[in-house]
Formats: C-alpha cells, sequence, structure tokens
C-alpha cells in the first residue's frame, strides 16, 4: 500500500505539469506540447489512483469504509476533479465538444491544483487524526447497525481547517509542480518551455521547501499516536513519529537519501542550462522519502489512520487490515506487479523515442 | 453526532439512486468500449496481414471514436471505485474482505494493460512496428475484457455469495476460498453473457454509423466492409448471448428465485409453468401479489418458464407468495417462510451481540463455542434481521418484468436483424440494397442500449432489496451520512455525466459526419 502510495504521489506529476500549462506554455503551441506531452501518461496516474484505492479496499477495507464513507465530501471533491481530467484529455481539441478547449483545459488545471492539493490533505490525516467514531458492534443495532461515522456534519471538510493538513497538502501540490516541470523539460524538446520551466522550478521549490518542512518537523517533534502492542490500546507518545524513524532506521536512511535524490535532481536543472534528466533522481527521490513517510505512519506500534474523537476508535494494521488469507491471496496477485513495471517501462520507452 | 440514530429511508433511496445513476451512466460507454475493441481489433489483424492502406485507415476510423467514448468509460468507473466506501461504507466492511480483492486486482491486472496499451493504440502508428502495433490494439480490448472479468466476479458475488465465513471476532465475512469466488458458475455465466452482450452493441454500432453514411451516398466501400465484419460479430454474438442468457436464467432460479419471480410477476408457482411473453401488468404501482391469479391479457408460452428455469417441462418454479409463505421442494427439503427466516436473522444478530459480550467480559468463556456454533446455524440467515416486513422482500415486480421482456425482445429482434444485414452484406452488395435496411440499421442503435441497460435493471432490482443476497439487505449497508448530502452529490453527477454524454456524443457525430477517406 505505502509503494502504490509513493508511487501515486510521484504520477502527480501529470497533474503539476497541466496545473502550468499556461505558464510553462506561453504560446498555444506550447500549450498544445505540455498536454500532449501529459496526454501521454495521464491514464497511468488514473489507473494507479483507481488501484490504489481498490488495494486499500482489499487490504484495508475498514479504512476504506471509514475514511471515504466518513470523509464523504472530502473524495467526493477529490473524485468530481479526476472526473473532469478524464475526459478533458480526449475532448479539449474535439469539434463539437461542447465546453470550448478552453474549459477543459482549465479543467485540466483544477484538477492539477486540487487533486494534489487534496491528497496530501488527506494523507496528512495519517499524522494529524480525523474526527471518525468506530464501533462494530453498531452492526447488532436493528436500527442503526453502520460502525463507523464522521462525529461531526463536516462528512470529512473539517480536515481542512487543520492547517497541518493544509501543509503537507500544499507541499504535495508544489511537490507535483516540480515533478511536473521536470517531467516537461524531460519529455518536450522545447527551449523557450525548458527555460520558463527552469524559472518556474523555483518558484515551486521554494514553497515546497516551506510547507514540507515545516510538516515534517513538527510531525516529528510533536505527539503521535502509539499502540500498546499487548491491549491495543492507544495512547499519546511524545515525537513518537521521530522515535519511529530511529528505531526503523532504514527508513530513516532512505529518507535522506530520497531527499538527497529529490534536491539533486531539481539543483541540477535549475543551476544547469542542458541538464534536462532530473526527473529520474527527483522522481526516485520523490518515492523513496513518501515510502518511508507512509511506512513511519503505520509501523513501529503506531496508529495510522488515528481517530480525534475517541483514541480508541483509532485504525492500526492489526484492527483494520484484511485476514490473513486476503492479505496471502493479494501477496501473490502482486508477484504480477514487476511484470506491471516491466512493460509499462518497456512502452514508454518505445513511444518516446523519437 | 450520530446521523443514523434510525436509518433515514430518504438516506436508502438516495444512495440506491446515486448508484444506479453512476452505475448507468458507466455501462453507456463500457459495452461500446469492450464491443468496438473486437471490431478494431479483427480489423487491424485484416490490414496486418494484408498490409492494405484501406484497412489502416478504417482501424483508424473507429480507433477514433473509440477514444471517445473510451474517455467516459474511464471518468464514469472512477467514481464505481469508490462509490463503495462513499455510500455504501457498512457494505465495505461487512464483505470488503471477500469483495475488494476483485477491484484490486482488476486495477493490477487489467487497467495498467489497458491504459499502457491504449496509448501505443492512438499515437504509436508511426512509431512501432506494425506487429506490436497490432497487439497493442489486441491488449488493449483484451485488458477491458478481463477488467469486466473481475468487476463481474464481484458483482456475481453479490448475488451469490461464495467461498466466505462470518468471523464473529471481527465481525465481518472472511474469505475462505478465492477459486470459489473467482470461478463462480454464476460468476462465469455473467461474464459471458455480459460481454458477449457487449460485442452485440459494438456490432450495431459499427452497422449503424456505416449505414447512415449509406444513407448519406458517402464511404461506401467503408460502410460495405465494415458491415461485413460487423455482422459477423454481432450473429456470433447475438447466439452466445442467447447460450448464456439461458445459463443465467438457471442459476437466478437456483440461487435467486425471488428475482426470477418479480421477472416472470409470478405470484403463484407450480410445476410446468408458462414464460409469459406479455402482458397487462400495471407498471406504476407493486402488484397485488398475495392475491394470487395473474396478470390480465397474458400470454405465455407453455411451459416455458418451467423449461427456461429447470431445462424441464415440469421443473417446479416458486412464485412470490411459495418465497414468502414457504414451501417443501421436491427433494423434500423446506424453503422457509419470510417469518421464519427474519426470527432466524434475529437471532443471529442477536446471538453475534450475546457472543461479543460474553467474548468482551471472558475470552475463555465456555458458552463461546456453543454461541458460535449457534450463530453459524443462523448464518444463511442474518440479512433477515434486518428486515421489518415481508413486503421488503419483494423487488419491484413491474420494472424487472418489462426490463427483461425488453431485454429478451429487443436481443431477438436483433439476432434477426444481422442473420438479414450479413446475408445482404456477405452474399449481396449492402451498397446497394433498400434503404429500408440502413434506416433500419440506424434505429436499431437506442434499441441496443435500451436492451443493454435493461438487462443490468433486471439484475440489480432483481436483487433488491439485497446488497448481499440473504447476507445484507440495502438498509443495513450505506454510510452514516445525510440525506441531503447524497441527494446533491447525486445531482451533482447527473449534471456533470449529463454534458458529458451530450459532448461525447456531439464529438461523435462531428468526426462520423466530417469523416473522409482516402478512397472517396
Amino acid at each position: 500500500m505505502s509503494l502504490l502510495g509513493a508511487l501515486l504521489v510521484f504520477l502527480l506529476f501529470v497533474q503539476g505539469a497541466n496545473s502550468l500549462v499556461y505558464s510553462l506554455g506561453r504560446t498555444e503551441e506550447g500549450q498544445r506540447k505540455v498536454i500532449e506531452s501529459t496526454g501521454r501518461k495521464w491514464e497511468i496516474t488514473f489507473t494507479t489512483l483507481v488501484t490504489f484505492g481498490g488495494a486499500f479496499f482489499a487490504s484495508f477495507p475498514l479504512f476504506y469504509s471509514t475514511s471515504f464513507g466518513g470523509a464523504y465530501w472530502l473524495w467526493m471533491i477529490i473524485l468530481f476533479s479526476f472526473v473532469l481530467q478524464a475526459v478533458s484529455y480526449e475532448f479539449q481539441h474535439s469539434k463539437g465538444n461542447l465546453l470550448g478547449k478552453r474549459t477543459y483545459q482549465w479543467f485540466l488545471v483544477i484538477n492539477g491544483i486540487v487533486g494534489p492539493l487534496l491528497l496530501g490533505g488527506a494523507v496528512a490525516t495519517f499524522f494529524n487524526g480525523s474526527n471518525f467514531m468506530v464501533e462494530k458492534a453498531s452492526l447488532t443495532d436493528l436500527d442503526a447497525p453502520v460502525i463507523s461515522r464522521w462525529a461531526n456534519g463536516s462528512a470529512g471538510l473539517d480536515a481542512l481547517l487543520d492547517p497541518w493538513n493544509l501543509a503537507l497538502g500544499f507541499a504535495v501540490m508544489f511537490l507535483a509542480r516540480i515533478l511536473g516541470i521536470l517531467y516537461i523539460m524531460n519529455n518536450v524538446d522545447d527551449e523557450d518551455i525548458r527555460s520558463r520551466g527552469s524559472v518556474r522550478l523555483v518558484g515551486s521549490t521554494i514553497p515546497f521547501l516551506v510547507f514540507f518542512l515545516a510538516f515534517f518537523v513538527r510531525t516529528l517533534l510533536k505527539d503521535g499516536f502509539a499502540v500498546d502492542p499487548a491491549t491495543g490500546a492507544v495512547f499519546m507518545e511524545p515525537m513518537k513519529y521521530l522515535h519511529n524513524y530511529l528505531q526503523l532506521w532504514p527508513l530513516a536512511v532512505l529518507t535522506v537519501i530520497g531527499v538527497v535524490l529529490l534536491l539533486y535532481g531539481v539543483a541540477r536543472t535549475i543551476f544547469s542550462a542542458t541538464y534536462v534528466k532530473g526527473i529520474w533522481p527527483a522522481g526516485i527521490g520523490v518515492v523513496l522519502v513518501v515510502l518511508s513517510l507512509l511506512l513511519v505512519a503505520g509501523w513501529g506500534n503506531t496508529a495510522y489512520y488515528p481517530s480525534n474523537a475517541d483514541l480508541q476508535c483509532s485504525l492500526t494494521i492489526a484492527n483494520s487490515c484484511s485476514s490473513e488469507f486476503t492479505l496471502r491471496t493479494m501477496f501473490y496477485v502482486s508477484l504480477l506487479v514487476p511484470f506491471v513495471f516491466g512493460y509499462i517501462a518497456y512502452v514508454w520507452r518505445v513511444m518516446d523515442r523519437k | 453526532m450520530n446521523h443514523l440514530l434510525t436509518i433515514d429511508p430518504a438516506l436508502i433511496d438516495w444512495s440506491r439512486a446515486q448508484f444506479a445513476l453512476t452505475a448507468i451512466y458507466h455501462w453507456l460507454f463500457v459495452p461500446l468500449t469492450l464491443g468496438l475493441a473486437v471490431v478494431m481489433g479483427i480489423m487491424e489483424t485484416i490490414y496486418y496481414r494484408t498490409g492494405k492502406p484501406f484497412w489502416r485507415e478504417l482501424s483508424q476510423f473507429w480507433q477514433r471514436l473509440f477514444g471517445v467514448n473510451f474517455a467516459m468509460g474511464v471518468a464514469t468507473g472512477i467514481i464505481l471505485e469508490f462509490e463503495f466506501g462513499t455510500n455504501w461504507s457498512n457494505y465495505s466492511w461487512f464483505v470488503g474482505d471477500i469483495f475488494g480483492a476483485p477491484l484490486a486486482i482488476e486495477g493490477i491486472v487489467a487497467f495498467f494493460m489497458e491504459s499502457t496499451f491504449v496509448a501505443v493504440m492512438f499515437f504509436g502508428w508511426d512509431k512501432v512496428s506494425r506487429g506490436f502495433h497490432l497487439a497493442s490494439t489486441w491488449l488493449t480490448g483484451i485488458g477491458a475484457t478481463i477488467s469486466a472479468w473481475w468487476i463481474l466476479v464481484a458483482n456475481s458475488w453479490m448475488q451469490y455469495p461464495v467461498g466466505c465465513e462470518f468471523n464473529p471476532d471481527t465481525v465481518r465475512n472472511e474469505m475462505t476460498s478465492f477459486m470459489e469466488v473467482a470461478l463462480s458458475p454464476m460468476a462465469v455465466d455473467k461474464f459471458f453473457h455480459t460481454v458477449t452482450s457487449t460485442w452485440i452493441v459494438g456490432a450495431v454500432f459499427v452497422c449503424a454509423v456505416s449505414c447512415w453514411y449509406l444513407l448519406r451516398g458517402r464511404e461506401k466501400e467503408l460502410a460495405r466492409q465494415s458491415i461485413k465484419v460487423a455482422s459477423l460479430v454481432g450473429l456470433v454474438a447475438s447466439l452466445a448471448a442467447i447460450h448464456t442468457g439461458d445459463g443465467s436464467a438457471v442459476m437466478v432460479a437456483e440461487k435467486q428465485p425471488m428475482k426470477l419471480a418479480a421477472m416472470e410477476a409470478l405470484y403463484d408457482g407450480g410445476e410446468g409453468v408458462g414464460l409469459t411473453v406479455v402482458g397487462a401488468l400495471n407498471p406504476f404501482a407493486q402488484p397485488d401479489y398475495a392475491q394470487g391469479g395473474e396478470m390480465p391479457l397474458r400470454i405465455a408460452v407453455p411451459y416455458g418458464l418451467s423449461i427456461l428455469a429447470t431445462h424441464s417441462t415440469d421443473g417446479y418454479v416458486p412464485g412470490v407468495n411459495d418465497l414468502l409463505n414457504g414451501y417443501t421442494r421436491k427433494d423434500g427439503t423446506r424453503e422457509l417462510s419470510a417469518e421464519e427466516k427474519m426470527e432466524r436473522g434475529r437471532n443471529a444478530i442477536a446471538t453475534l451481540a450475546e457472543y461479543r459480550k460474553v467474548k468482551a467480559a471472558n475470552a475463555n468463556d465456555s458458552r463461546l463455542p456453543q454461541l458460535a456454533e449457534q450463530l453459524k446455524a443462523d448464518m444463511p440467515y442474518f440479512g433477515y434481521g434486518y428486515i421489518k416486513d415481508r413486503a421488503e422482500l419483494v423487488p419491484y415486480i413491474p420494472i424487472n418484468f418489462y426490463a427483461f421482456r425488453v431485454m429478451v425482445g429487443v436481443g431477438s429482434l436483433l439476432l434477426l436483424f444481422f442473420i438479414v444485414i450479413g446475408f445482404v452484406a456477405w452474399r449481396k452488395d449492402i451498397t446497394r440494397s433498400g434503404r429500408w435496411l440502413w434506416i433500419t440499421a440506424v434505429a436499431m442503435l437506442p434499441l441496443v442500449y435500451i436492451a443493454s441497460e435493461a438487462g443490468w435493471i433486471v439484475a440489480e432490482l432483481g436483487r433488491q432489496p439485497w446488497a448481499i443476497q440473504d447476507m445484507l439487505p440495502t438498509v443495513a449497508a450505506v454510510s452514516d451520512l445525510k440525506a441531503g448530502s447524497v441527494s446533491l452529490t447525486f445531482f451533482i453527477f447527473l449534471v456533470l455525466f449529463t454534458v458529458l454524454l451530450i459532448a461525447e456524443v456531439s464529438i461523435m457525430c462531428r468526426v462520423i459526419k466530417n469523416y473522409k477517406s482516402a478512397q472517396e
């Protein structure tokens, strides 16, 4: 799950590039090049998002039901933006598209901003908590058998009132832009786009660093949601996530490597007039950092989906995962994943050949 | 704040309406994706074998239309993937251990295949070899078909839950056999029936567009060759759909007898029951089935329903009242009455509550094994415990009755259509046939979509009140939401999907209208 999540964040380069289509492409021709470039990859992001949802359903059905059913409006807004994206590539240039090319391009921009922002905000709730309650015994209440509920009427929108959720949301949004710029610079052979990209890279990197560092440092220093492995009771532990990184030190190493790769990819692209392969080190770096972050959220006796409404309703890997049988089945299925990556990589290589 | 002090019926209705809306819209686009994929694959295979530019051009034309439609299929599909969680969270928890796996596998195995190779299909004509491009075209269709397999496995499991066991400690159903789930006879039947029906949609679409060109006196060679391919695909698919439809009917008779009774508006069953062809059933109200009898002006094929359901002229087919009042089967076993099932269901739920209470007090309490056994014995009726009135167990008969007839009627008509147009296309010259045939082909297009949707209406509305047959009614499957929120998202989806549908149709019409082949 964490690996899928990390890959999804990397693939948000599609959204990032789309959010900058009018900024990277000064002319209509430039804008066309940007959209055509992401147009060849958008389905992979989409598919990864859908697979992420399905995998969460299969592996952590209690998270799937609690989060999606509870944070209804948060997820609906995310989904609406992706619905708009799905049709916009195909429809924008088509005659008779009813809404005009500009409207579809703005749909791509909207998805490019809203998608990463809200997904980032949703991930932040892994560290900051959400307002939900779970009571499995409710299933035996004939009049009200629903076991999970949001503890207030906001249906998930209250997550956006927490500034630390917004911090990670904005961090992911700017990160998507960074990756989008790097991707476009690598994929589109256009001097004007590349030079504009270089400039905008600075404009996205600074806010990304501010928001991400603020979120990350605060997360390391704040109380975290620890689980007593013997009783399953959830309690607050000071600097829990820092302790997790220290105990699970390979994740800390991965994080450091990832950060270095990301900064290397960005810095070299900014300072070199000819280097356009920054997407590779930066992309790998992002995957490593996000993977580590997501693992730290749930490993080391930590409640990965904590409840602020009732601490003991928090979800842990143990109390929310599927049965061993299902997890084993999904493990066997996941053995196909390298094969899937293999043919995707092969096809991308073939299609990107000049 | 607990919204669900009791379940608001409006929440159930809006949640059902929203899922129905999104599923119906999704099913407008998926059949054309699956059906056109076969037609395109055949045409490009001919290009590969002959090397003639005409066939490349033809393939590219249908692929252009495929692409417009594919995008909408993707857009409407993402909502469904997550809607189980957003609107049916209790369902997602209760059966997610089984239901989630097919959806996840669909993503890993099928979606990535579709989304990767569709890019080659659209953009790779001059970038890759002919063989690689042909393989990509077929893999796009195969990916879409594998996707259909897993979705139909999931849907079939809702109709006939197998390969699972309820765990009172985790308060959910858990998978015990992946093969039973993935290869359930209901899933196999449903897959072949559904997929062949999509090939019919694709074939009709190609015939309709081609005949529109003939009506305009244009693109005659495109039309001639396209209709040849499509008529063959349509004929084979129609015969396969009829055969698999028969298999589906037997499955429904065995596993969902109330659905069959509703489809037939059969109030009192019996042996040697006739199959209703037509009758004057009031479409606007649930009939008073408790009174028995049959609908006015009923015309039936003698023994037809018994043959359809049991493959025997004297096979017993239970009616609505038999299923509600209980009856003794031929093998001596007893079908419990609605009230008996509801009582067993309430017992199951009460036993579960007792089990959890006892276990929370003392994990080694000696009463636990007995409670677990008792629960297991009543578990087949668990869902009935949430039912308050026997009337809830009867689906809305008029919609099921008419939808089934629309599906079978139009399906039969299409078989005849493909025989005729195929004969003209292969043995004569379709470009010189009478206009009546071209007009008929165009007229078939809306009919095939209506029939396609009608099939799903029977499948899903006939299953009511069950989200999972016998296990969980819709009333216990929803999320804890305000009905107002769901009604608002319902209307947002309605407006959004309708606007996009109009845009898609408009684009496709323009593509068709503006197309000019190199041959013309």
